[in-house]
């Protein structure tokens, strides 16, 4: 069921759901959070079809915050919200409204939000593109117990995660941490099977991934090694290697879903490792609405450090893999390394991978 | 650097992302070609590797009497899998599976057959990485348990060596009475310990049976009136509305109340009952466990405290059934019971006085499993008696299955200018609150037995105390009268309303 209101407010936003509850017969439900997204209008699709198929997990009211860009003077002055109630079989399991915010309002949208925010349930924060520097004293943000940044589809990923890192605050979260779950998961299953001591680490994925960074730096915290990075075509992470006492451990996925895991005097296992859809990614954050400690760690050990201490115990330039620590440690060591990754990519190659990030 | 000297530096308390995946292990099914093995089992297993909960190299051995390959038994698995997976099927997650698939043909008592059980094993732990790490799960009539076992043992297949474990998991019937229940332990526990065997009753494995302790003991809300100050009684119902269907053989001569109460509602029973653990951890829940059925007393006179009843011929939702004596392969003289309906007091502070009826059922209105803990009647109201005519008992019903959750019945005021106070619900509903996450209760136990987790598993000590209860009965019931004819379709026999009514209460109808 779906109820237009143009030109209107949050309580009548309200009463229209509680009307529109009260027609399709459901006038009470066991919804858990509520899910603000703030987004353009180019995203808010797939981000709401993602949003409703997680909440098959975690029935939610869902909040579609669109800004509208004003084209004259006119329209800027001129303050205006539209809204787009749905309920019922349109809506997942929960209940929408899309929010469309013109003129004025576009910089109040917590006055819209604020009154629609279920009662007692935690709030979710979910900007697919275009996050704020510092989520936490967003507007919006700040209505919410968590809040969900995505560096993946930033322009520039890896200052954004460093930027992340100095303004986290507790129920900050990103879904390029999300992502590399299956990895962490898969790894930590590897080390229960050897037993030894990890000496160094290698991690290899495709470019503009800031990805091979936090799962680069979360082995580097855990394990308290030095973690060397490289870059390769993709898709996503390609691959992790762990120098241990007994030998390399590997975990290699070449294609993006079923990955091989070889370790020394043992045989090829093939896992299932495959690139998760947006939809699941964002069912895995609302599961737990606690702050992620495990993320903090990883995002603060900080990615100069992350150069400095692979530099430090690189093997000799012969190593031809190793592109992105060895020369730009070479040349600066503070410059990081995507200053290296930005020279060396060509315009042509980086418009492919970023389409690979848009799947 | 970084040692990994049984703590894995990757893993931390803190993380909650990660799951908790079993370490290298394999598991070996008896009796693969069975019902239970492709409706669940398999399924399960497909799930947990879909769900990412299994470790790499994971391993399913089949062992049946069929003339099968390894293909031939993954196209089994394959097919079972498409039909009855909770999770989608995805390729990827089944290639991985399928490395570590294999099929043993033999027959229980072959001795080749364990010999190549053993082989498989041992090239399974080079070729897969196992690490010796085996669950025996012995899905096959009680009978073939002791030769299984004792197969396992004379083959060597159930040593632990090397800080590899081998574990043992049963399903029900535990026995069909005290003594065969503590043969059948007997027979096991000669060749695994007691930690190694995992009995499953599939009904803890349910989210809603672990959620009664988090009902009880995380809340504040119930707990306080969780006695004998508030409560009335407990009514716990499990009913079918499917009759013996082609189990004739086993289901005659075993009856509703051995198959049913003796085991899932003795346990429900328990967890509704019991005095909260000192922590979550296994010796402590079955300390409780055992302290509440040990405290369970039956009535002095069982003839006006159990009822027991066999379904006659009727209609069931629609569809003509024809009534137990009629079933094919039952004896028309039968005393099998197919209905029991059971009071039981509980000795002890909280519940002194307090009656817990068990009832269970086939061929029941519907199927549906439910605990209802009903509340006193006010001790005192202002409203006068017309004005709440229609206000039942407070009673907070825990629904195990189907629709899963719990409901909250009391008073309020109909709409109006009288003062009319009537009977509300307040429901709260897993698939509402959380749609779809929820893991089949094999998914869950299975991935216990391989972490060795024995929270969900019922222990020796309460099988015994649960047959200690029963006993008496069945006794009382071999001597005395035979079981009541209930039609079809209803929520069983006259006299066990009547038994209800003696105590001045009536059945819920769930």
């Amino acid at each position: 069921m779906k109820t237009d209101l143009t030109d209107t407010t949050s309580s009548k936003i309200n009463k229209a759901l509680v009307l529109g509850r009260r027609a399709i017969g459901t006038p009470a439900v066991g919804m858990v959070l509520t899910l603000v997204i703030v987004t353009d209008e180019e995203n808010a699709y797939d981000a709401l079809k993602a949003a409703n198929e997680a909440s098959r997990e975690h029935p939610s009211r869902t909040l579609v915050v669109i800004k509208r860009g004003s084209r004259s003077p006119r329209d800027r002055a001129n303050a205006r919200l539209d809204a787009e109630v749905r309920l019922g079989a349109d809506a997942g399991s929960g209940e929408t409204v899309i929010l469309r915010l013109y003129g004025e309002v576009v910089d109040h949208a917590q006055s819209v939000v604020l009154p629609l925010l279920l009662p007692d349930a935690p709030v979710v924060v979910w900007w697919p593109v275009n996050a704020p520097t510092d989520p936490a004293n967003d507007p919006l943000g700040a209505l919410a117990q968590r809040r969900v940044t995505d560096t993946y589809a930033a322009e520039q990923p890896i200052e954004e995660l460093t930027a992340r890192a100095g303004t986290y605050t507790p129920g900050d979260t990103d879904l390029s941490w999300t992502r590399i779950t299956p990895w962490r998961s898969m790894l930590a299953a590897a080390l229960d099977q050897v037993h030894c001591t990890v000496t160094s680490a290698d991690v290899a994925g495709e470019e503009f991934n800031p990805s091979v960074e936090l799962l680069a730096m979360w082995l580097a915290e855990r394990l308290k090694v030095p973690v060397r990075r490289s870059r390769s075509n993709g898709p996503g992470l390609t691959s992790v290697r762990l120098q241990t006492s007994a030998g390399p451990i590997v975990l290699d996925r070449p294609d993006g879903s079923l990955a091989t895991l070889s370790i020394q005097g043992q045989p090829d296992r093939a896992v299932a490792l495959k690139r998760r859809e947006t939809a699941e990614l964002i069912a895995e954050e609302l599961r737990r609405l606690d702050p992620d400690d495990t993320y903090a760690a990883s995002l603060r050990y900080g990615l100069e450090r992350l150069d400095e201490e692979a530099a430090v115990t690189a093997p000799a330039p012969e190593q031809p893999v190793d592109v992105t620590a060895v020369p730009s440690a070479e040349t600066d060591p503070a410059a990081g390394p995507e200053a290296g990754a930005e020279k060396k990519a060509p315009a042509a190659k980086k418009a492919p991978a970023k389409k690979a990030a848009a799947k | 650097m970084s040692t990994v000297d049984g703590a894995n530096p990757l893993r931390d308390a803190a993380d909650r992302r990660l799951p908790r995946i079993a370490g290298p292990s394999g598991l070996v099914i008896f009796g693969v070609t069975g019902d239970l093995s492709r409706k669940k089992l398999m399924p399960a297993v497909y799930d947990l590797a879909n769900r990412g909960l299994l470790p790499p190299g994971f391993s399913l051995i089949g062992f049946a009497r069929r003339e099968w390959q390894d293909e031939d038994f993954a196209q089994e698995v394959h097919d079972a899998v498409k039909q009855h997976a909770r999770t989608p099927f995805r390729e990827e997650v089944w290639q991985q599976l399928i490395q570590g698939m294999r099929f043993v043909q033999g027959d229980f008592d072959s001795d080749e057959a364990f010999e190549q059980l053993k082989e498989t094993i041992q090239e399974l732990d080079k070729a897969q990485g196992t690490g010796g790490n085996f669950a025996f799960y012995l899905s096959v009539p009680p009978k073939f348990f002791p030769l299984v076992v004792q197969q396992l043992k004379k083959h060597g297949l159930a040593d632990q060596k090397n800080g590899s474990w081998r574990r043992a998991v049963i399903e029900k019937p535990f026995g069909h009475d005290l003594a065969s229940a503590k043969e059948l332990n007997e027979v096991v526990h000669e060749v695994f310990p007691p930690e190694a065997v995992f009995r499953i009753d599939h009904y803890l494995g349910k989210e809603t049976v672990q959620n009664i302790l988090a009902l009880r003991f995380a809340n504040t809300l119930f707990e306080p009136t969780w006695n004998r100050s508030y409560v009335d009684h407990v009514q716990i119902t499990m009913a079918e509305d499917i009759g013996i269907g082609g189990r004739a053989g086993y289901y005659d001569g075993i009856g509703a109340a051995r198959d049913v109460i003796q085991n899932h509602l003795l346990q429900l029973l328990a967890l509704t009952a019991m005095e909260e653990p000192a922590s979550f951890d296994a010796d402590a829940l079955a300390a409780e466990k055992t302290k509440v059925l040990g405290a369970v007393r039956l009535p002095k006179d069982l003839s006006k405290a159990t009822v027991r009843g066999q379904y006659a011929a009727g209609w069931q939702g629609g569809a003509k059934a024809v009534g137990y004596l009629e079933e094919e392969g039952i004896d028309p003289q039968s005393k099998t019971d197919t209905y029991a309906a059971i009071k039981l007091e509980i000795d002890n502070r909280r519940w002194a006085g307090v009656p817990f009826y068990l009832r269970t059922g086939k061929r029941l209105g519907r199927r549906v499993t439910e605990i209802a803990v009903v509340f006193q009647r006010a001790p005192h109201s202002p409203f006068d008696h017309t004005s709440t005519e229609e206000l039942g008992r407070n009673a907070i019903v825990i629904r195990v299955q189907p629709d899963e959750g719990v409901t909250v019945r009391f008073g309020s005021k109909v709409p109006g200018t009288q003062m009319e106070i009537r009977d509300v619900s307040m429901d709260f509903a897993y698939g509402e609150s959380f749609t779809e996450s929820s893991p089949e209760a094999y998914e869950r136990l299975i991935l216990d037995v391989l972490l060795g987790d024995s929270n969900l598993f019922p222990r020796v000590e309460e099988v015994e105390l649960s047959w200690k209860i029963l006993d008496p009965i069945e006794q009382y019931w071999d001597k005395h009268g035979k079981p009541a004819q209930y039609e079809s379709g209803t929520w069983g026999p006259v006299e066990a309303d009547e038994m209800l009514a003696r105590d001045g209460r009536s059945w819920r109808r769930p």
